[in-house]
């Protein structure tokens, strides 16, 4: 059982949904994005997405662009993204941690020495955004081989002839993207959310979390309350991008927590 | 042709789009439903007549197809060495090679009933390709430019929005074509139903570097065709620029079978092909990796961050190249190298002194190279370019490298 599964299970036992937030790792350098990290289970938060910085994010909007370029500038890089998650782990060896990213950076280290280094420094499953099941053989199978979680991508795209596809070799959880466009853009609408949440639960027992287009504590409970949990990312970002301390980050995270916890 | 199936190289790329280790379809799972029905609607016009006769009155009546094959005879005299045959595509309409391929796109997009049409361009030359076919059609187009090439392709912008096209100036990261591709696809994931990425370049997830070359394969055919007719034989070297490789691929494939005939591509070397990476040349410089949907030699750094190109021409400014010149390069098929700015500067105003033509600087890539070749071959031996592409875009770029102030005189002198 993963660190992933594991939390699942004890959110299932206490009737809660999963709150899981997404920063840039070394955004706007390691030591501020390390301490926002080292606070955030205590802010709520249930799994850790933390994002690999890409040179080419294609899937994201501008404020994660502009969040890799800062972290890119401070001379981010993987090796920099493992020590972070080491660092973490150091003191936390329970919330999971799923890095995100494209495949470039991982494709370039080597697939299989990266996948001994990320089980090595405490990563627990990978969002690989430009992985589409049709490529599979990639990344997914050897980090399913390796004792990683490999969580996809579903969308409203996603039909239900295509479903199953994409539900093949996904584990740990689904990540369901509320809308059609790149991360930070439209409001997702819980209404429009709850069928299609249905309709992939329908075909797997394994959670569904939402996310894209959650802003504020109000959406993340009526996300969360349709589906096993939200995802917050740009909203979470645009408070670092706006210079505030890791506690006031913090402050705003435990809000979209409390929203989702509260569903 | 190949006399056995199994050895051609004209079979690529195979069911999961990969020609050798390259291409693939690394893109995003909202853009991948739209990626498997393009595959399936490109797959049923490839083998639909009605489709190719289409496309053949269009490229007849509306670009002006066959282009001239022609006989650079001063070219050749002052190169002394192998005839020296240029491929007339600058004489289409718009310009340049890119509108051979685009209305193979936008016949598609009518079929698959996508009403609203986006491309990426980096010279402006598939841009200004893209807004003439959708105002042709009456689509509506919206053309990603990075904003530097907005600013050193002036006259083009103009012509997108004559032609009723918006132009969106891409800020993100260096303002090059890389870039207004990442853009392009940003538009396509949230408007992915009713709209169609008109990729101009054999670049990109699987169909589209195929389906890209078979609409450029026209040069080729063509080619083939005119070169019996002038002298009654294949020619003995092919050479074309390459940035994404639509051109050069175009007027490969139809000779890929031919072992005699000799392929040449030519990258853009821009400073020279350095350490400190300032230049195009993803193959003589780059390794492999992912980028835009699939997987070709990139310029990146060691972390697999990709870098940003350096050259004079925009329209070669790319690191990343079509992924079957990148098989082709690592089968040893062709031979890839690369011209510096000055030297495509030089082949620039010898084609226009020696020839009376304006050439674009991506075609003046190539010539550099022939020029290279030419004087140590014997006069018996035939080279065949790509003039891909006309000059008008470029003249106040050229008039900035050779120091000539055009400031004031801009708007007359621009076409």
């Amino acid at each position: 059982m993963t660190r992933i599964d594991a939390t699942f299970a004890r959110l299932k036992a206490d009737g809660k949904k999963a709150f899981v937030s997404y920063i840039m790792a070394g955004d706007p350098d390691v030591e501020t994005s390390l301490a926002v990290m080292k606070g955030l289970p205590d802010a709520g938060v249930d799994i850790i997405e933390l994002g690999l910085p890409f040179t080419d994010p294609m899937a994201d909007g501008e404020t994660i662009q502009l969040a890799g370029q800062r972290a890119l500038a401070h001379g981010m890089s993987l090796d920099r993204t493992l020590q972070m998650v080491r660092d973490f782990r150091a003191g936390n060896d329970t919330t999971p941690i799923v890095l995100m990213g494209y495949y470039n950076p991982i494709y370039n280290r080597g697939v299989d020495t990266f996948l001994a280094q990320a089980k090595e420094a405490g990563i627990d499953g990978l969002i690989v955004v430009d992985l589409p099941p049709e490529e599979d053989e990639e990344l997914c199978i050897p980090a399913q081989n390796a004792g990683l979680n490999f969580i996809r991508l579903a969308t409203p795209t996603t039909d239900d002839k295509r479903l199953p596809k994409v539900l093949q070799n996904t584990s740990g959880f689904v990540y369901y993207v509320s809308i059609t466009g790149i991360t930070g853009a439209a409001a997702a609408q819980a209404a429009e959310v709850a069928p299609e949440v249905a309709r992939i639960k329908a075909q797997t027992d394994i959670p569904v979390i939402v996310g894209f287009g959650i802003r504020t504590p109000e959406t993340s409970r009526e996300i969360a309350s349709v589906a096993d949990g939200c995802v917050v990312g740009s909203a979470i970002v645009s408070e670092i991008a706006a210079g505030k301390s890791p506690s006031d980050v913090l402050a705003f995270v435990k809000g979209l927590a409390d929203g989702a916890h509260s569903a | 042709m190949a006399d056995d199936l199994f050895n051609s190289f004209m079979n690529g790329p195979d069911e999961k789009g990969r020609f050798g280790i390259h291409g693939g379809r690394f893109v995003s799972e909202t853009l991948m439903p739209l990626i498997l029905s393009l595959e399936e609607e490109y797959n049923k016009a490839k083998d639909d007549p009605s489709f190719w006769a289409e496309m053949d009155f269009l490229w007849k009546h509306y670009v002006g197809r066959p282009s001239p094959l022609y006989f650079a005879e001063r070219l050749t005299e002052r190169l002394g060495g192998a005839k020296v045959y240029m491929k007339r595509d600058e004489l289409n309409h718009t310009g340049a090679h890119k509108i051979n391929n685009v209305l193979g796109q936008i016949i598609l997009a009518r079929r698959m009933g996508k009403t609203r049409i986006i491309a990426e361009t980096g010279a402006g030359q598939h841009g200004v390709a893209t807004a003439t076919v959708c105002a042709k059609f009456g689509l509506k187009c919206v053309v990603y430019m990075g904003a530097h090439d907005v600013e050193r392709q002036q006259p083009n912008v103009f012509r997108m929005k004559l032609l009723g096209a918006e132009v969106v100036p891409v800020t993100s990261g260096r303002g090059t074509l890389k870039d207004a591709m990442n853009d392009a696809l940003r538009d396509w994931v949230t408007n992915v139903r009713d709209t169609f990425y008109c990729i101009g370049t054999v670049a990109g997830p699987h169909p589209y570097p195929a389906m890209v070359r078979d609409f450029q394969a026209i040069i080729g055919k063509e080619t083939r065709e005119q070169m019996m007719e002038a002298e009654g034989r294949l020619p003995d070297t092919l050479v074309a620029a390459i940035g994404g490789g639509s051109n050069a691929m175009g007027l490969f494939y139809p000779f890929l079978d031919e072992k005699d005939v000799k392929i040449i591509g030519v990258e853009a070397g821009g400073k020279g092909v350095n350490d400190k990476m300032e230049h195009c040349a993803s193959l003589t410089g780059g390794r492999p990796g992912v980028l835009h949907g699939n997987r070709t030699y990139l310029l990146q750094d060691e972390d697999g961050q990709i870098l940003e190109g350096f050259s004079i021409s925009a329209g070669l400014d790319y690191p990343g190249i079509g992924p079957e010149h990148s098989w082709l390069h690592d089968i040893g098929r062709a031979q890839y190298v690369s011209i510096t700015d000055k030297e495509a500067l030089e082949a620039f105003q010898l084609c226009c002194e020696t020839e009376g033509i304006i050439p674009a600087l991506e075609p003046s890539h190539a010539l550099g190279h022939v020029m290279k070749i030419a004087p140590e071959l014997p006069k018996d031996h035939i080279i065949c370019m790509n003039l891909c592409g006309r000059g008008d875009k470029d003249i106040f770029t050229v008039a900035k490298h050779l120091g000539v102030d055009m400031s004031g005189t801009e708007g007359r002198t621009a076409d």
